[in-house]
């Protein structure tokens, strides 16, 4: 009994005189309770929706105002056309179109019940299926109102629900293409993350560097292989979704592989300074997987929508390459837009991946202190 | 001039040479300090080293020897002091330096999982030559391991680890070696082994820098350096050091071994005793009285001591000068 | 002092095909400094753990301290010491910490262990580090506590594996003067080392060369024998590295 309690003595000694280790005990949780707080909500805020009013009078005015003073959406556009309709949802900002059709007010009245169409972004499942359920129950409430003024009447309006590119609201459209960017980033930098820390735990890196070898050589190096070895990776990782999950590239294939290995190369980057700031293997595995796992799922808008959190996380965010990668992932090959749509977040990747490389070689140690 | 006779006797020992003049120094170090935190690693070192000499930095564990070799390869920046290497200054010219240095550090640090063929392909191609070209230089060393040049580093014996490390170290022919306790945890054959091998090498006029903690081997080198906690004890040749020896030595012999160390240190005329395998070595305040000593021994019991003069060794004078610090 | 403390009689110890100890036979007598050479990859280590009980040998018999290697490693493990280059003592504790926390774990009683606490302390003049984190002492006085540590609960045997390396040529020699402080008082020591000079302290030597043990005598007799000055001279002559 007294071994033991020797030994469990010891092991709190090396616990409290262990900074790492405390940080990972206490420091942790109390950060994820936090992320995890404000970031999972079910709630929706400020969702983009667009109006598509083919009849303006005074009934759809009212209704329109009634969901745009919810708080729960915010007005992005009046349209005019249909075919607007797959434009404004493709941009991304707007969630849902409301569609009132003509002379939407003359038929409730007259004829005691009218059409309205509620067409949602179906490649965010969670988020249509929040935003349609919202809405009509902001309509059925005003129909309720307009009941209570007019007895003995009855009124319907009866929304008509549609998800557009995933009709069948399949979250696998949803998770699929967040699962991909996940992985990709954390295999991707944990990979290069590795490879410069081992050199420098097994003492090669000692030899390394007194050679004429310079950093941007070493760097490049090491990304050039993996590079090569992920772009199999992506042709398998899409073949097996495609098969598997049967989700489509209805966008350009070309287009979809180049954006994959613009990635890929960001995360190589990503990892490999890492690596440049990791003291050994351990603290670069711990950096790669542990740090960019959980911000990337819960804060990428992979899972929890990023327009429902405070806006304090949108800035968070804004410094994460997942957020812009799912964008333009879902962009291709759910909803089949081309690079117009998506030329802003290409920007910011390749922004980032030339950030990275650049860091990398600044922050390369060509001594060995 | 003194060159072209150390290729014809390589065994000589030849006095540095201080009028030397046109033969520029390989290393020239002065005042060199380096602190890691609280810890002084190295104080005020100064030395120099000439062309093609085979230089031995002596001394045991934390000395600061690596500290050091590390400054002279570049990869560490000095406190304070400086210091040349092939007449470029290390902190600036560390980009033309690194070009013409074959470093060995401590432990093995080549790559276990590629095959010893593969290890020095690499390592010919990233100093922009190839294997063949200067294959002459390594082929009495790379012959031991060239059997097995297909196998991977990593499942080589310790003794082949090093003699596949030392040909890396060469094959781009540099101007000067600087090996890293190259013989540590490594067996007394192994070590005789790559001691003859590098003799072999004064022949093409590299300059060889090596550190070791085995004190035998400072007999080996033209000259050394006895360094410890950071400070060098002494710079000079072998022979040299040993004859600096201060006291006459005296060596005891008896089959009862720990009783004889301890009635040499009760004996009231003595200065120092140390075991030294099998035989104590022994100083005295004075001119030894032989009788008094031998009579003391016997009275004590150890009737089969044996007392005889004996010349000091490096280690002996090593021993002699920690003691004064 | 004539009673054998370690009796290994065609010991045998194979990994797959590989034999790592090829038919073994050697006796240590209590109190006895018993040098351990061999070159690297010779089978030294395999040996010694077979000997600490940290390893069950193919064939043979072997008894430690009285007790057999096959069924009683854990007797073997209470009634030994063990000591090593590459670990010995932990880094982030204190010196007065490691004492003890290994004091418990031999399962020697509380007032025991602060008393051979303070006599350990005084007889290496460490007092004013007691309170020190291991860390921070320079490396010749981490193994002199090493060893003393190895032997704090008297056990019949020490096994010590390479315990001098790289350490001064005066710590060296006072480590060595523990051991034999420490073989006077009863304990047998167990030791390999690549310094020759230190085969010479020793009782008796074995060379063991690819798994087999090619000379054992004390250090005189084998000297005679290969017509040798030294013993690293027999060392040479009959210890051929292992090629592959």
């Amino acid at each position: 009994m007294k071994r033991f309690l020797g030994f469990v003595k010891k092991e709190f000694s090396h616990i409290f005189r262990d900074y790492r280790t405390l940080f990972i005990l206490f420091g942790i949780p109390a950060a994820q309770i936090l992320i995890f707080g404000f970031a999972v909500s079910m709630d929706i805020r400020n969702a983009g929706v667009a109006i598509l009013d083919l009849s303006h009078d005074e009934i759809t005015e009212a209704l329109t105002n009634k969901i745009i003073s919810s708080g729960f959406f915010k007005r992005t556009e009046n349209l005019l056309y249909y075919d607007d309709i797959d434009n404004v949802l493709k941009k991304g900002e707007t969630k849902a179109v409301i569609i009132f059709e003509e002379g939407f007010g003359k038929r409730l009245i007259n004829e005691g019940k009218a059409s309205l169409s509620i067409i949602a972004d179906g490649s965010e499942p969670n988020t249509a299926t929040l935003v349609t359920n919202y809405a009509t129950a902001i309509v059925n409430d005003f129909t309720m109102e307009m009941a209570g003024t007019a007895p003995n009447k009855s009124l319907i309006i009866k929304p008509e629900v549609k998800m557009l590119y995933n009709p069948n609201l399949k979250s696998h459209y949803m998770f699929v293409p967040g699962v991909i960017t996940l992985i990709l980033i954390l295999i991707c930098a944990l990979m290069t993350s590795v490879t410069i820390t081992r050199e420098k735990e097994f003492g090669t890196m000692e030899v390394l560097l007194v050679s004429p070898l310079r950093p941007l050589q070493i760097i490049l190096g090491k990304v050039v292989p993996y590079f090569i070895l992920s772009f199999i990776n992506v042709l398998l990782i899409l073949g097996l979704s495609w098969l598997v999950f049967e989700l489509p590239v209805k966008g350009s294939l070309a287009l979809l592989l180049a954006e994959c290995m613009l990635y890929i190369l960001m995360s190589l980057s990503l990892g490999i300074l890492i690596s440049t700031v990791s003291k050994s293997m351990q603290q670069a595995i711990f950096i790669s997987l542990i740090g960019l796992m959980l911000p990337t799922i819960l804060l990428s808008g992979f899972i929890f929508p990023i327009e429902n959190m405070p806006k304090i996380y949108d800035y968070v965010s804004m410094i994460m390459p997942p957020r812009y990668f799912i964008i333009i992932i879902k962009n291709i090959m759910i909803k089949g837009t081309g690079l117009m749509y998506i030329w802003k977040e290409t920007l910011i990747l390749i922004a980032m991946t030339l950030v990275f490389i650049g860091l990398s070689v600044r922050n390369f140690k060509i001594r060995l202190e | 001039m003194t060159a072209h006779l150390r290729q014809e006797c390589p065994g000589k020992q030849f006095s540095p040479l201080s009028k030397s003049d046109k033969m520029q120094k390989a290393i020239e170090s002065s005042g060199i300090s380096k602190n890691f935190g609280t810890t002084k690693a190295l104080t005020d070192i100064s030395f120099s080293v000439d062309e093609s000499e085979v230089f031995g930095f002596i001394g045991p564990d934390g000395g600061g020897k690596t500290t050091l070799f590390r400054i002279i390869t570049t990869l560490l920046l000095p406190d304070a002091g400086s210091i040349k290497v092939l007449g470029l200054d290390c902190i600036h010219d560390y980009k033309e330096l690194r070009k013409n240095i074959g470093y060995m550090p401590g432990r093995f640090s080549l790559y276990q999982d590629l095959s010893v063929e593969e290890n020095l392909n690499f390592y010919a191609t990233v100093f922009g030559t190839t294997v063949a070209e200067n294959y002459d230089l390594i082929s009495d060393i790379y012959s031991h391991i060239e059997p097995f040049k297909k196998r991977l580093a990593g499942k080589l014996s310790g003794g082949m680890k090093q003699k596949l490390a030392l040909s890396c170290a060469l094959i781009h022919k540099p101007r000067l070696l600087v090996l890293d306790e190259p013989t540590t945890g490594v067996d007394a054959v192994s070590r005789s082994e790559f001691w003859d091998m590098l003799a072999k090498l004064r022949k093409h006029n590299i300059t060889i820098l090596v550190s070791t903690p085995y004190m035998d081997e400072a007999m080996r080198c033209d000259r050394v350096a006895l360094i410890q906690n950071g400070r060098i004890l002494s710079v000079d040749t072998p022979q040299k050091i040993r004859e600096a020896f201060s006291r006459k030595l005296y060596t005891v012999r008896s089959r009862q071994k720990y009783k004889l160390l301890c009635t040499l240190r009760d004996f009231p005329g003595t200065h120092s005793a140390f075991p030294f395998g099998d035989s104590v070595h022994v100083t005295f305040q004075n001119e030894l009285i032989d009788i008094s000593l031998q009579e003391f021994l016997k009275k004590q019991g150890l009737t089969d001591a044996v007392v005889q003069e004996a010349e000091a060794g490096i280690e002996d004078r090593f021993l002699e000068l920690m003691e004064n610090i | 002092m004539s009673e054998n403390v370690i009796t290994v009689k065609n010991l045998v110890k194979k990994f797959g095909s590989f034999i790592a100890n090829d038919n073994l036979n050697f006796e240590v007598a209590a109190g006895e400094i018993f040098g351990f050479l061999g070159a690297n990859g010779a089978g030294k280590t395999t040996t010694i753990r077979i000997l600490s009980g940290l390893s069950k040998p193919t064939s043979g018999e072997v008894k430690v301290a009285g007790f057999d290697a096959y069924r009683q490693t854990e007797q073997i493990k209470k009634n030994i010491g063990y000591m090593s280059q590459k670990f010995s003592l932990y880094e982030d504790l204190t010196v007065k910490e490691n004492i003890i926390l290994y004091g418990g774990i031999y399962g020697m009683k509380k007032a025991l262990i602060m008393t051979r606490i303070s006599e350990l302390l005084a007889k290496l003049k460490f007092q004013e580090y007691e309170n020190r984190i291991i860390a921070d002492l320079p490396l010749g006085l981490r193994q002199k506590l090493a060893f003393s540590v190895a032997v704090l609960h008297e056990p019949k045997i020490v096994f010590l594996d390479e315990p001098t390396g790289g350490v001064d040529p005066i710590t060296r020699r006072q480590f060595w003067e523990m051991i034999y402080e420490t073989s006077e008082r009863g304990i047998t020591v167990f030791v390999t080392t690549h310094y020759m000079d230190e085969a010479e302290y020793c009782d008796r030597v074995s060379i063991m060369s690819e798994g087999r043990i090619v000379a054992l005598d004390t250090p005189e007799n084998l000297k005679n024998q290969y017509n040798a000055a030294s013993v690293e001279d027999v060392f040479i002559k009959i210890a051929r590295p292992v090629n592959n």
